[in-house]
């Protein structure tokens, strides 16, 4: 924010106006996509044809979306998710409360070397462990259940969890914590009177991090939960482009549906949103 | 605002004996060193392992072979498509986000009017999933329809193309969508770095004659070149992991011209069941990730270290 900036504004030249068309034409085409999904989903079979694609629909209908939450099963997977989604978010940010707290304020011997070999599994490409994950995963019956997905998101989240946590705590002045172990507090108790109060941002940023990237996860849902009835929602998409995929209409709305609750929370929540895409990504 | 990593003050110098509120700490740790050491280190071990061995059926076959898979692998028209495609999407989509990721947070810094409403509307795709992503730009991208059209309306035509059906280029027609829905992210990080340059650095540099293009060049991208680091491991990461969105909108592609490491490696061990093979690729994926994020973790150790 520049102080003088806001003071005098700037004059209408050449290079404003190039400067407005650019940012007007990226608009545009960030948007092509939406609209092509909002006009193609409510419009009726008839009349999805490629040559009125960009076109208004003529009868406004929202059979697409019926037929996309029922047999395009949707809405089985939009409910899978949910269940998938809410507890993962929670644990693995509760997990990475605790994590960061101890990776910022207790720091031992080979804590930063540590922190570094969680942080490789951040970027990690999941093929790299797929084949160990599924066998371990058949090991302890947890394979094609709800709650092995839960559990493998919670596995992979710790890494990213425990950077945006110990980040945040990291801001929190050492005397604070100084003046409570010198009045007899210990770990839980710092814990749980200075840190926690003041986490309530941290946890927000987090919960909303881990509910985006879990609730649009498509390849470890694919691998761990591809039964069609108990598959999350990108699963489910991408099992009704397979099988109805000449009604566009269908296919439109059931995108349309599973990306809404991102969405959602990207346009009510969008200030924590830019703060999760800052804080993952280490430094600069 | 800045979570990104600031300093814990170090710890008082005179260390006292390791005390129980340390072990403590510790304590609580260890379920996730447990979890990382398990599913990402020693995962990564067995993968490797498996590569050296004869597990090619439905049967485990534990009969070390030693470089056999790599061999096979190295011979097969399909693997060597996909580190072809590999290059041409990385180089797609890494120049793509990191030029207009550039180019849209600078022309956002310049004190524009509506700056939230653009900023709202660059960075949303990056909350919708790469299936969705995938699943519109099919359409869109199809060569009967949807951009070819738009071209055809604007008197264009002689731009338009067969995009991801392209027999050579489909996968790098890929990284448009991809770069749509990733080049936000991009722009959020250069914006944030922009907005920490000082207002002084400019003025300096307008005082010694420094034009726009002139401050740009020589003063504000160097001293973004960490941004720019970070964004280059970031989009790298996307082209080695790409899977998701071309499994929406093209799968393997004719003649594998649009398949990935990525999706050889799913169908070799969900379809063939060719599991040391596939874990050949899983490995192959991991070390070419680790020439990139390797360095780029080193380099950020002084952070880390505050």
């Amino acid at each position: 924010m520049t102080a003088t900036g806001t003071l005098h504004r700037k004059p209408l030249t050449i290079g404003r106006i190039f400067t407005y068309a650019f940012l007007v034409v990226a608009a545009l085409w960030f948007l092509m996509p939406i609209y092509m999904l909002l006009v193609t989903s409510i419009k009726n079979f008839e009349e999805v044809t490629t040559a009125r694609m960009w076109m208004l629909p003529i009868k406004p209908t929202i059979d697409g979306f019926v037929s996309a939450w029922t047999e395009g099963k949707i809405g089985s997977g939009f409910v899978n998710s949910i269940w998938i989604t809410v507890p993962a978010s929670i644990i693995s940010s509760l997990m990475g409360s605790l994590n960061g707290y101890v990776f910022a304020k207790w720091k031992f011997k080979g804590s930063n070397l540590l922190f570094l070999l969680f942080l490789f599994g951040m970027f990690l490409p999941y093929q790299g462990v797929l084949i160990p994950m599924v066998q371990m995963l058949v090991r302890i019956g947890l394979y094609g259940k709800p709650a092995g997905l839960i559990f493998v998101h919670c596995i992979f989240g710790i890494p990213i969890c425990a950077l945006m946590f110990r980040s945040y705590y990291a801001g929190v002045p050492n005397e604070l914590m100084d003046a409570a172990k010198i009045d007899g507090c210990g770990f839980w108790n710092i814990y749980a009177r200075i840190l926690l109060p003041l986490a309530a941002p941290a946890f927000a940023v987090v919960l909303l991090w881990q509910f985006t990237s879990i609730w649009n996860d498509f390849i470890i849902g694919v691998i761990v939960l591809s039964n069609p009835n108990l598959s999350p929602v990108m699963v489910s998409v991408q099992n009704l482009a397979g099988s109805l995929y000449t009604k566009w209409n269908v296919q439109m709305a059931g995108a349309l549906i599973a990306a809404f609750p991102t969405i959602f929370v990207y346009l009510v929540l969008g200030k924590l949103f830019m703060r999760g895409l800052l804080a993952g990504s280490i430094k600069g | 605002m800045n979570l990104a990593i600031s300093r814990p003050a170090v710890q008082a110098k005179p260390r006292v004996k390791p005390s129980r509120d340390m072990l403590m700490a510790v304590l609580v740790l260890i379920p996730s060193i447990v979890a990382v050491a398990v599913f990402i280190y020693s995962f990564i071990g067995w993968t490797i392992w498996i590569s050296a061995v004869n597990w090619n059926s439905s049967i485990p076959d534990f009969t070390f072979v030693a470089l056999q898979n790599w061999r096979i692998m190295l011979e097969n028209s399909r693997f060597l498509t996909d580190l072809r495609n590999l290059a041409m999407y990385a180089f797609g989509f890494i120049a793509q986000c990191l030029v207009f990721g550039f180019l849209l947070a600078a022309f956002l810094d310049q004190q524009i009017k509506g700056e939230s409403i653009f900023r709202t509307i660059f960075i949303f795709p990056f909350a919708v999933s790469a299936i969705v992503t995938g699943v519109a730009w099919k359409w869109i991208m199809r060569p009967d329809a949807g951009l070819n059209l738009l071209l055809d309306g604007a008197g264009l035509g002689a731009f338009k193309s067969l995009w991801y059906s392209h027999p050579t280029f489909g996968v790098m027609f890929i990284t448009i969508a991809a770069s749509w829905q990733f080049v936000g992210y991009i722009m959020a990080l250069y914006l944030a770095g922009l907005r920490g340059i000082s207002n002084e650095v400019r003025e300096a540099a307008m005082i010694d004659g420094c034009g726009q293009v002139t401050l740009y060049r020589h003063i504000i991208i160097p001293m973004l070149s960490g941004i720019t680091f970070t964004a280059i491991v970031l989009t790298g990461m996307g082209a080695i992991r790409a899977f998701d969105i071309i499994a929406a909108m093209s799968g393997s592609g004719q003649a594998f011209s649009t398949d990935t490491l990525a999706l050889h490696m799913f169908e070799q061990t969900f379809l063939a069941d060719r599991y040391s093979l596939s874990a050949v690729i899983g490995a192959v994926m991991i070390i070419i990730s680790s020439v990139l994020v390797v360095p780029y973790l080193i380099s950020t150790r002084k952070e880390v270290e505050q």
